[in-house]
């Protein structure tokens, strides 16, 4: 499905693998974007786009160091997302849980009916 | 009784209008098909403990609906309904999904979400991936607050796990 690109949440922001990579190079610290792109194996310009994308909800800061531009992680304007994925998958993990119990005593009852046959 | 438990549920973004939910269990594919497919052992497991399942009904052909309503341990009844489209026994499920508490000015079809269940077995143990496609922006957001309001929300917890980053 086309995705306007001018939609900018932090979901649509971590949904792009290239930028959740981005985000990854950055949990380990402050880079320029020279390091990016020697990481990511893209051209500068795509590189340059993902972070426009991420700056624009806020998931990374840039600042000026002399001639360089350095970025780095912003965990804040993430947690939304961490939030609701740990929330979601807290509550498949409970369900699931149960799910285990029902499929025990299914494989009980299996055996059960194998041991009378 | 003791069971052996497989390992809690992994869930990832692998685009902004997909979430994959990753689970395996220790039971045969045929079992896990089963108890996800009757409703009497759907019942049994489905409301995650967080509730009663007052709702399970499965009417498992192609072109046939399903529909689940549970009331939480704090009064809200949550409802979901949806359509079977693809039904290979054992091994997939693709059906619909609708969440009943849409906001208002979301229609049923852009809030619809197309789910795809798969099952695959290896040395007697069932991998289930449910590959929650959205359709909209719209069916998305409305999945994310469906999770906020059934109160599943352990702060201090997360916000430990939070602080930083997404890591």
């Amino acid at each position: 499905m086309a995705r306007a690109a001018t939609t900018a949440d932090a979901f649509n922001a971590v949904a792009e693998p290239r930028r959740r990579q981005i985000l990854d190079v950055l949990a380990g610290g402050e880079r320029p974007v020279n390091d990016l792109v020697r990481v990511l194996g893209l051209a500068q310009p795509q590189v340059s786009k993902h972070l426009r994308v991420l700056r624009e909800v806020g998931a990374v800061d840039v600042r000026g160091d002399g001639r360089q531009r350095l970025y780095r992680l912003n965990g804040h304007a993430l947690k939304p997302i961490h939030d609701w994925v740990k929330n979601y998958e807290r509550s498949w993990s409970d369900r699931f849980d149960q799910l285990d119990v029902v499929l025990e005593e299914l494989k009980q009852k299996e055996e059960g009916d194998d041991s009378d046959a | 009784m003791t069971v052996t438990r497989s390992g809690s549920a992994t869930v990832t973004l692998p685009t902004d209008e997909q979430i994959l939910i990753t689970r395996e269990f220790d039971a045969p594919r045929e079992l896990v098909y089963e108890a996800f497919t009757t409703p009497d052992l759907v019942k049994r497991w489905w409301h995650a403990n967080r509730g009663e399942m007052t709702i399970a009904e499965i009417d498992l052909r192609v072109g046939g609906k399903w529909r689940y309503v549970m009331v939480t341990d704090d009064g809200f009844e949550v409802g979901f309904h949806g359509e079977y489209r693809e039904i290979v026994p054992n091994e997939r499920i693709v059906s619909t999904e609708v969440y009943e508490g849409l906001p208002e000015g979301v229609s049923q079809e852009d809030g619809a979400t197309v789910n795809t269940a798969t099952f695959t077995e290896a040395d007697g143990r069932t991998t289930l991936t449910i590959l929650v496609q959205t359709t909209s922006k719209a069916s998305r957001d409305a999945i994310i607050d469906s999770g906020m309001e059934t109160g599943l929300q352990d702060a201090l917890d997360l916000l430990e796990q939070a602080a930083l980053s997404l890591r």
